[in-house]
């Protein structure tokens, strides 16, 4: 596992060192995070990552789990999905069984200076806050664009106790009663997804999945699930091929919770079959050192998504200098500044025409790509993320608009 | 002779859970907003972007001009010539001004698609002193090559509008020393126009012509 001090290659030394100042300002503060899972899923992941950066700049940082039945699992994933917009019932038994769980483990549970609870699983142990004390933070992580309005004003009557709520998008952003920050999320320049890699190795898995890397690529990462579009990327490559010699690649894996996963295959696949450029690769989970190759190796890279959390997948691909093209929604135009730092589109034939653009254009894609990389530099890599945690933690104690530390 | 402390400062991006999808209650948004809103707005890109030549334009000319597809009203936007701008008031007047009189000659109101609405932000400071201070012109320059883009950002831009301080800092210290000319050609600089490196070299050049003197 990297040390902060191992980011000031990339981040700068003197970001590295402000970080320090800003962490010094904290000391004799436990920070305790809360969430629901200790492996798996994007909040544990970056919570591993991130607690051992931050205990390294001297912040008492923790983790705490909440447990629960399989009854309560069951709520909270309605609640996810209600937060999505899907329609969903939850009875009163349920919410009360979900209170219920959250109070057995408030019971058990010791509260630091400053309590960051994540998504809506531990939301309602801010009960505890008048017996706990401290500066409480609810962090929710999840697409939060058009949520359920019943589920809403269930957690809406949780959410107005804390001190702030933090979201990822500001399309997230609700009317609250308390002030709302934006904190998008993060990569990792030195995870085996995104550190720089040997052309050799670029080349080996190039040629295993048997793509020429002679001609233009053109790469699409992502599950195959409806939202990801990968019928409307065959066909806006199909469209830009008849006017520029190109390979599709389709990579990632299968979405096993949706429904409409296997009908999607099967027509990635019937459209695959009948053209040898089309490259369709189902990767199994450890296969993040191929999608670094892939998006490295790729002339182009698209992300043509019809919905999206964050989309961290763009940010992944920027980071690469790889000229981006993506849909215009959830968190990508925040990453992308149309014709600045990639390319944002609404159609299948604005992507053809934007493909067609920049593989003919070459400069112009590499200006993009380079702008993107910055621009991640600047604004989506994991130290910038615990830059905003740290003030975060200091906004609890300093309310003003403008703060002297 | 007071030396010069430099300061970095650190934002934090705050949501206002304020939106809008059209041209109307953009007007409505920028007429209530706090200042914190008009100058996240109007300064955002420059440091985001700060590497960027020619720097994108304002949030709200970009939004007007990529969203609405409204060219002409998002180039008068982008128009904005923020260096001449003494206030938070007086910018809020301008953009205000420039909306209303696109809505007077306006058939329609355009809504933007769903998804793409603009959202009002603001940020909050939180200031710091670097361990770095200047007692003349040389020492100046010489820290000045180094400090971060968040201190040069700070002391040229935050100081004059957000701080309210009318002047950014350079200048007024450039004046208390007594260099009054380069004080004065320091305020003549369009810092928007340029990206902040370039306008580190600028100013890097412009002082020790004065150190050398």
């Amino acid at each position: 596992m990297p040390t902060i001090r191992d980011y000031a290659d990339i981040a700068g030394k003197g970001a590295i060192e402000e970080l320090y100042l800003l962490a010094d300002r904290l000391s004799g503060k436990v920070v305790q995070n809360v969430n629901s899972t200790a492996v798996g899923g994007g909040v544990a992941e970056i919570l591993i990552r991130m607690l051992p950066l931050l205990r390294d700049l001297g912040v008492d940082a923790r983790w705490d789990v909440i447990k629960g039945d399989e009854r309560f699992f069951a709520t909270t994933k309605k609640i996810h999905n209600a937060l999505h917009g899907v329609a969903v019932d939850i009875n009163e038994d349920e919410f009360a069984g979900f209170l219920e769980t959250n109070r057995m483990n408030a019971s058990g549970m010791t509260f630091g200076d400053v309590v960051f609870v994540h998504d809506p699983q531990p939301i309602a142990l801010i009960e505890e806050r008048p017996q706990a004390g401290g500066r409480w933070v609810w962090r929710c992580h999840i697409d939060f664009s058009r949520p359920d309005e019943h589920v809403w004003r269930f957690l809406k009557t949780y959410v107005d106790r804390y001190d702030s709520a933090v979201f990822s998008a500001p399309a997230f952003a609700r009317t609250l009663s308390i002030p709302q920050v934006l904190i998008s999320p993060s990569i990792d320049p030195l995870s085996d997804k995104n550190r720089d890699l040997p052309a050799e190795t670029i080349d080996g898995i190039f040629e295993r999945f048997g793509i020429d890397r002679s001609r233009p690529v053109v790469t699409q990462i992502s599950r195959f699930d409806f939202l990801k579009d990968p019928v409307g990327v065959i066909k806006a490559y199909r469209i830009a091929k008849r006017r520029v010699d190109c390979q599709l690649v389709l990579a990632g894996g299968g979405a096993t919770d949706d429904p409409e996963g296997p009908a999607i295959m099967k027509q990635v696949m019937d459209e695959a079959e009948h053209d040898k450029d089309i490259h369709v690769l189902f990767l199994p989970p450890a296969s993040d050192i191929e999608i670094n190759a892939l998006q490295r190796g790729s002339t182009v890279v698209l992300q043509k998504s019809l919905r999206e959390g964050f989309g961290l997948t763009v940010a992944e691909a920027l980071w690469k200098s790889c000229p981006t093209i993506a849909g215009a929604v959830g968190g990508i135009p925040l990453q992308i500044k149309h014709k600045y730092s990639g390319i944002l589109t609404h159609s299948i034939e604005g992507t053809a025409h934007w493909i067609k653009q920049l593989l003919q254009e070459p400069a112009f894609a590499r200006r993009l790509g380079q702008n993107g990389r910055e621009h991640v530099k600047n604004n989506f890599l994991i130290t910038r993320h615990i830059k905003d945690y740290l003030l975060l933690f200091l906004s609890l104690y300093h309310p003003d608009d403008i703060v002297y530390l | 002779m007071q030396p010069f402390v430099f300061y970095t400062k650190y934002d934090q991006t705050l949501l206002l859970g304020r939106r809008a999808r059209n041209l109307q209650a953009l007007l409505e948004g920028i007429k209530s907003v706090p200042d914190a809103s008009l100058y996240f707005h109007t300064h955002r890109f420059l440091l985001q972007h700060h590497f960027l030549s020619p720097e994108p334009p304002n949030d709200f000319a970009y939004w007007v001009t990529e969203v609405l597809n409204d060219d002409a009203l998002g180039e008068r936007l982008s128009s904005a010539d923020l260096v001449q701008y003494d206030s938070l008031a007086d910018l809020r007047a301008f953009f205000v001004d420039a909306l209303e009189e696109s809505l007077r000659q306006t058939e329609r109101v355009v809504d933007s698609p769903r998804g793409e609405e603009f959202h009002f932000m603001a940020s909050r400071i939180f200031v710091l002193p670097t361990p770095y201070t200047a007692e003349g012109l040389n020492d100046f320059a010489s820290i000045l090559e180094h400090i971060s883009i968040s201190a040069l950002y700070y002391h040229i831009f935050d100081a004059k509008l957000r701080l309210g301080h009318d002047d950014n800092d350079f200048s007024r210290w450039f004046a208390d020393l007594g260099h009054e000319g380069l004080a004065a050609k320091m305020r003549l600089l369009d810092p928007y126009t340029q990206t902040m490196e370039g306008l580190r070299t600028q100013i890097l050049s412009m002082v020790r012509r004065y150190a050398n003197d």
